[in-house]
């Protein structure tokens, strides 16, 4: 018999029952809530008399809604402000554990849940979102859920799936200098498509994986399902178990030593079969920068604008002919030749410190461009930002002209005041540049943190390799 | 959940690949707390001409005249023929609420994202994956007034000329369907297999179980 890939680990270590037709009971360990999936979900337990399975395995924060600045204010929006304290009023009914808005703790849901060891290695981790894959950084098997699954799993703990197959995306060689997990997942994103991961959990192996740090392959595998793939997944190394040491939820003295003896097991054995292999060299990987609108239309920094006029399927040139006119840009064009309007460095893909280290690096002693008008830093949580200012970055941001803000979600998906005005052109560390994602008629265009960083100095968009 | 046996409905063709969540019901809907009235904001801001906000009266909001489900043609059309990758991206399920308050009840397409496909089901919306040549056929032959028939327990669609296509589906989830059946009474009908699973699961990890006291 093959041996075992980590998703078959720790698919099998959660089964509660296997039915006939493939489809499982799977034990859900760690339940993640925010204010925007769940309200229907609270009101149908409501509806139908139900309590939470095990209130303590859910862990809720509002992000989505929160305003980056003068909370102290509340919430002016009042739609807003009713998702958030709807959110407040269900946990404190039905007993569940939440970061409140004013909570230090508080910030964007995938960043707190590893911060706080709240989503540890081994575990399954549900969330009404879908960058829930993020937490599979941690050898986790992480997925989104819709508001449904929300309910079942508040009420049961437990959810009913069919198991994915199996991919391996394997990264040889070493990242340059400039090169980040931003510019990878993008690469990766560009070589497989968006729906190249439909029916898979994806694995991320190899060197270059191996390389990041935990904030790196967070990045990767909070864009996995802008692969296609509902869940992403890294190994347990040395680097996992030295993340997760004394972090508030994880375990603590014999438990620890118990966990960290687990941890260790899980990784694909060497003679696992995956039902598809991808390989990708490190070296050859360049700053990327999305150009249409969707994460696959992407291309290198030193790239130019491609001719539709040259892809040969015809669902495909419809869409980036299409993308080529909501984006007002033109075949050919250089993309170092783009002007940006404004800049949003932040989002559950790059909030973490290491991002905010990363721009500072390049934003130090520099002003931000004439025509860039507005650069919006967004720390990830509370601690992200506290920690961010112990280091002065804060000082060196406000310094070029970004603004320095609260945690949340903000221009990631505008659902606060944070947004592009129709027509306007943003470079944007966040994960996805659809249509009118970031503010109605708005323009999106994905990089890592030194990218965006360097596009605001510059007011276009420029090879941050240039600026080491 | 309502049922779902057989339809036989008008199909209104979305011919666009990577139809994304965003695009299905933009952001600012998502503030709602309650489960119904998203259909007016379905497809947003492809649909007006302005720009959409919640609670907003849609009857006198300005329409744009080229997108399809404004077309005379295709008003009441309860079944929606799409692209490759339909419903990708964000996980909410305000999409396929609105799909369904609009009035569809089947989408017809190559490839749908998963976490889109598995919300469908919860909200008696049936998703089928044709090959994608069928699609491309369907397409083609689509014309205003087009109405298919979808049978879901014979799982065949039949076209206006009586030429049936099979589809696939989980025999779990059609049977979900077929019953509109409530997932979670089902789930907790093992709740005695779910407190085994946790006794045994304790044991070997029981870090995880420490906090459970509370
Ligand atoms: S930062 Fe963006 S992608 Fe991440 S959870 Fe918030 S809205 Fe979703």
């Amino acid at each position: 018999m093959p041996g075992k890939t980590l998703y078959d680990k720790l698919w099998d270590d959660h089964v509660v029952h296997q039915e006939d037709d493939g489809s499982a009971l799977i034990y859900i360990d760690r339940h993640l809530l925010h204010e925007v999936t769940s309200p229907q979900a609270f009101e149908g337990l409501r509806l139908a008399g139900r309590k939470p399975w095990r209130p303590m395995r859910n862990l809720a924060v509002a992000d989505h809604n929160v305003p980056t600045l003068g909370r102290e204010q509340g919430i002016a929006d009042p739609v807003s402000r009713l998702q958030v304290e709807t959110l407040d009023k269900n946990c404190a009914e039905f007993a569940i554990q939440e970061f409140t808005m004013t909570d230090p703790r508080q910030g964007i849901v995938h960043v707190i849940g590893p911060e706080q060891g709240a989503t540890l290695p081994g575990m399954t981790v549900v969330c009404g979102d879908s960058h829930t894959s993020t937490h599979g950084a941690s050898g986790a098997l992480a997925f989104g859920i819709g508001t449904s699954e929300v309910e079942h799993v508040l009420a049961a703990q437990c959810l009913v799936q069919k198991k994915a197959k199996n991919m391996l995306v394997k990264v040889e060689g070493r990242l340059q200098p400039g090169v980040t997990a931003k510019d990878l997942i993008l690469a990766i994103i560009g070589v497989i498509g968006t729906a190249g991961g439909n029916g898979y959990t994806i694995e991320f192996a190899g060197p270059a994986i191996r390389d990041l740090s935990m904030e790196g392959r967070m990045t990767v595998c909070n864009m996995a399902i802008e692969a296609g793939a509902r869940a992403g997944l890294v190994a347990v190394d040395e680097i996992t178990i030295d993340y997760y040491r004394d972090r508030p939820f994880s375990p603590k003295g014999g438990d620890w030593c118990m966990a960290e003896r687990f941890w260790r097991g899980l990784y694909s054995d060497a003679d696992a079969v995956f039902d598809q292999v991808v390989e990708l060299d490190a070296l050859e990987i360049k700053p990327q920068v999305t150009w249409g609108t969707s994460p696959e239309l992407v291309v290198a920094v030193d790239d130019s604008v491609p001719d539709p006029e040259l892809e040969v399927d015809p669902v495909k040139k419809q869409s980036m002919i299409r993308a080529l006119d909501y984006m007002d840009l033109q075949p050919g064009q250089a993309i170092t030749g783009i002007l940006v309007d404004k800049v949003f460095i932040g989002s559950c893909t790059n909030s973490r410190i290491e991002d905010l280290r990363a721009a500072a690096a390049i934003a130090a002693g520099k002003k931000i461009a004439a025509n860039i008008k507005q650069a919006l830093v967004v720390p990830g949580s509370g601690l992200v930002k506290r920690q961010a200012e112990t280091e002065g970055l804060d000082k060196i941001f406000t310094a070029a002209g970004f603004e320095w803000r609260e945690p949340g979600c903000s221009m990631c998906l505008a659902m606060n005041a944070d947004r592009l005005e129709p027509g306007e052109r943003c470079a944007s560390t966040s994960n996805r540049n659809f249509e009118g994602r970031q503010g109605y008629g708005g323009r999106t265009h994905l990089v890592s943190p030194a990218m965006a960083a360097a596009a605001a100095i510059a007011g276009r968009f420029t090879d941050v390799r240039e600026w080491l | 959940m309502q049922a779902f046996t057989v339809l036989t409905g008008l199909a209104a063709p979305l011919d666009r690949a990577n139809v994304d969540t965003d695009a299905i019901i933009p952001k600012q809907f998502l503030k709602s707390i309650k489960r119904a009235g998203f259909g007016p904001y379905l497809f947003d801001e492809w649909r007006y001409l302005d720009r959409g906000e919640p609670d907003m009266d849609c009857s006198q909001r300005p329409i744009n005249p080229d997108f399809v489900l404004n077309k005379p043609e295709y008003q009441g059309a309860q079944i929606l023929l799409a692209r490759e990758n339909f419903g990708c991206g964000s996980s909410r399920e305000h999409a396929p609420w609105a799909l369904e308050d609009y009035g569809f009840r089947a989408i017809i397409a190559p490839s749908f994202a998963d976490i889109f496909y598995n919300n469908c089901f919860k909200n008696g919306l049936l998703p089928i994956v044709l090959a994608a040549d069928t699609v491309a056929g369907l397409f083609k032959e689509l014309t205003p007034g087009y109405r298919l028939s979808i049978d879901l327990t014979a799982q065949k669609i039949t076209k206006p000329n009586g030429i049936e296509i099979a589809f696939e589906i989980d025999q779990a989830r059609k049977y979900r369907l077929l019953n509109g059946l409530d997932d979670i009474a089902l789930t907790l009908q093992q709740a005695d297999k779910i407190l085994a699973y946790e006794a045994a699961r304790a044991k070997r990890a029981p870090w995880l179980f420490a906090s459970d006291q509370a």
